[in-house]
């Protein structure tokens, strides 16, 4: 395992070529200085896209903010997500229900305390807070099960799971409120902004928030030993064992992990319109978000943010048409919804078929291809 | 008394259509290893088919066989122009294509047809006839009963007694052997497909007609039960997905009867994770499950 690490030396020795030890750890940390530096530079990262994106939010309209606020929460989702397929190979159908969880959880603390009369500033991250920590547990119950089981039994599992949601809420309708689900105190932005503040912009930070803190503690948690010990499950059950590491352990809480984000994004979602309802939380979202994270790569982290995009932007694609185009009325009404649907689906099927690695791994590819091109002469 | 009665054969005629819909998915799961997460989605495109056939010609018949012959031409196209080219690197490939052909195929529909739910007649009386002061089986339970036992004798015979059906035995279990033996694997599988996907539209009719009518989700829940049932029986195993199906129908029926129908859902999954998590190989396997 240390030979995944190197010292500050050696990556002096040898810029070029990796390592053969480096070739049979697919996705190993590309170049590892000294220790801690990891941490580092994904927090540089972090601060510098999370700067970027809080100018851009200065500029833009309220719902192009809203549209931003909406990747940051479902990136949240995603990025966990594909720590799980991607990295883990675990197939969970039951994002959208631990979404739902997430939600739910914030919903229900949110007016718990807003019956009492209680206000402050902590309730929303304390609820967020109470979603990550609820939708964990959740996956820890899923993963105990889904440890014991592969591919298609899991896929088949966690499905089931996914139909629950509008079940669950019509029979405990007493707290959940059945079909119309539940309404909390909507998030304001602090006095301190000033009283013209863009609501929407307020939101979009918090999103952009949650979503960084995820992106970043994932970026290091798939590049410490536990992020190669869930490769190396993936890859090779009976070699991981071998190499000493306690799979159904690791499997489990890959889940866990995946599950509190997708717990958090959820619970940010409920936010954006402080309303939850089962209406939101269908069987295709769990569908949309495996669409998201295969077309942006699967195991990817920067693909997950291909993904959330696409998710949004997708989703607006069809009233584009419509504002676009000008056409008719029953056309434009059969096309809402379904054509995003379709362009879904045939994008998952294409990327499967021809690109396996998704958008990330294409453009990787696609850049690798060209410096060996521009090197060939030289040769 | 009387409840149960009557909702022990309300199940048998819901258990019946699982039944056909289970033993679809085990049929390409023999030939490919794959579960077709599809199934449901391609069935109900067929049971469009089926049923704007049947509303054009008046005659419910030459839909049904429409739905059969659509489901034929569907499952060997899925096979022949999709599943074909999924790489085998990843064993989770087969399943996302599969996912994907599901958000296609609704979206599809719904653009063709239209988003709201669409009345599908039955070609029999569902009130149910009583026996004895019992309320039993409508006529078009029995219907149900009848067409899935007959397509369940067909295929057996199919596997059991004819060439063809020998052949395809053959290129599902040891591919190798029986291309060099002069087996068409590749046209065995497509066959597999065809098959098990004409089976899927004939259990889309059957069902559609019991809910509320044809809708593009129609079969989401349908699916999830019916991959239930196959587990429940083996995923290996055609007659065990028949008693699975009858089983899971049973099941249900009770739960619905009893607690409610908000509470199907949660009695699947509950049911599903027993059935892994005790006997993973399914109650009629005779294969020890792989351990790790």
């Amino acid at each position: 395992m240390t030979a995944t690490r190197p010292s500050a030396r050696s990556g002096v020795d040898r810029p070029a070529g990796p390592s053969p030890l480096r070739r049979l750890l697919p996705g190993a940390p590309a170049a590892a200085g000294p220790r801690g530096s990891t941490l580092l530079r994904h927090l540089a990262g972090a601060v510098l896209a999370g700067t970027l994106v809080v100018l851009l939010t200065n500029q833009l309209a309220p719902y192009q903010n809203l549209q931003v606020a909406r990747v940051c929460a479902f990136l949240c989702v995603t990025a966990g997500y594909t720590v799980l397929v991607g990295l883990n190979g675990q197939l969970s159908l039951g994002h959208g229900a631990l979404m739902a969880t997430g939600a739910y959880t914030v919903a229900l603390v949110q007016r718990a305390f807003d019956e009492r009369g209680v206000q402050g500033r902590w309730i929303l991250p304390l609820s967020l807070l109470a979603a990550l920590a609820a939708t964990a547990l959740a996956g820890l119950v899923i993963g105990l099960a889904a440890a014991r089981l592969r591919g298609p039994y899991l896929a088949g599992v966690t499905l089931a799971v996914a139909t629950l949601v509008p079940a669950i809420s019509t029979i405990f309708t007493g707290v959940f409120n059945g079909e119309q689900g539940l309404r909390f105190p909507a998030e304001t932005p602090p006095a301190v902004l000033g009283a013209y503040f863009q609501p929407e912009r307020w939101l979009a930070w918090i999103a952009l928030l949650a979503a960084l803190l995820t992106v970043l503690l994932l970026a290091n948690l798939v590049r410490s030993r536990f992020g190669r010990s869930l490769r190396a499950v993936r890859d090779d059950e009976v070699a991981a064992r071998l190499a000493g590491i306690h799979v159904a352990r690791t499997q489990v809480l890959a889940f866990v992990v995946s599950a509190g984000c997708a717990g958090l994004g959820g619970g940010v979602y409920a936010v954006l319109t402080a309303t939850v309802a089962p209406g939101k939380f269908p069987l295709e979202l769990s569908l949309f978000l495996l669409m998201a994270i295969v077309i942006g790569g699967l195991g990817s982290l920067a693909g997950a943010v291909w993904g959330a995009v696409l998710l949004v932007a997708l989703q607006d694609l069809p009233s584009l048409l419509t504002e676009t185009f000008s056409l008719p009325s029953g056309l434009a009404q059969r096309l809402e919804g379904n054509l995003a649907l379709a362009v879904f689906g045939l994008i998952l099927i294409v990327v499967m078929l021809a690109a396996p690695g998704g958008l990330h791994g294409a453009a990787r590819t696609l850049v690798a291809r060209l410096r060996t091109r521009r090197r060939a002469p030289e040769h | 008394m009387d409840r149960f009665l009557f909702l022990t054969f309300g199940g048998l005629s819901t258990g019946a259509v699982y039944a056909a819909f289970a033993l679809a998915l085990v049929l390409i799961w023999r030939a490919a290893r794959v579960v077709n997460f599809a199934q449901g989605a391609m069935a109900v495109a067929t049971a469009y088919v089926g049923y704007a056939v049947a509303s054009a010609t008046g005659s419910y018949w030459v839909g049904l066989g429409a739905a059969v012959l659509a489901g034929l031409l569907l499952g060997a196209l899925v096979e022949r122009v999709l599943m074909r080219f999924v790489g085998h690197a990843n064993p989770l490939n087969e399943v996302i294509v599969a996912l994907g052909l599901v958000l296609l195929i609704q979206a599809v529909l719904g653009m063709v047809f239209g988003n709201g739910y669409r009345p599908a007649a039955a070609p029999f009386d569902t009130d149910a006839l009583t026996l004895g002061g019992v309320a039993a089986l409508s006529p078009y339970d029995l219907w149900v009963l009848g067409a899935v036992l007959v397509v369940v004798v067909l295929l057996a015979l199919l596997f059991t007694r004819t060439p063809i059906g020998l052949r395809m035995r053959a290129a599902a279990f040891a591919p190798e052997v029986s291309r060099l033996l002069g087996v068409d694997v590749s046209r065995m599988l497509t066959l597999g497909w065809a098959l098990a996907a004409a089976v899927g539209a004939l259990a889309g009719m059957l069902v559609v007609p019991t809910g509320l009518g044809l809708h593009p989700h129609a079969m989401d829940l349908v699916f999830v039960v019916a991959f239930t049932a196959a587990v429940v029986g083996g995923l290996d195993s055609p007659a065990g997905a028949v008693v699975g199906g009858l089983l899971v129908g049973l099941i249900l029926s009770y739960v619905t009867g009893y607690l409610g129908p908000d509470t199907t859902p949660l009695a699947v999954l509950v049911l599903l994770l027993a059935v892994l998590l005790v006997r993973p190989g399914g109650l009629f396997s005779s294969a020890r499950a792989r351990h790790v």
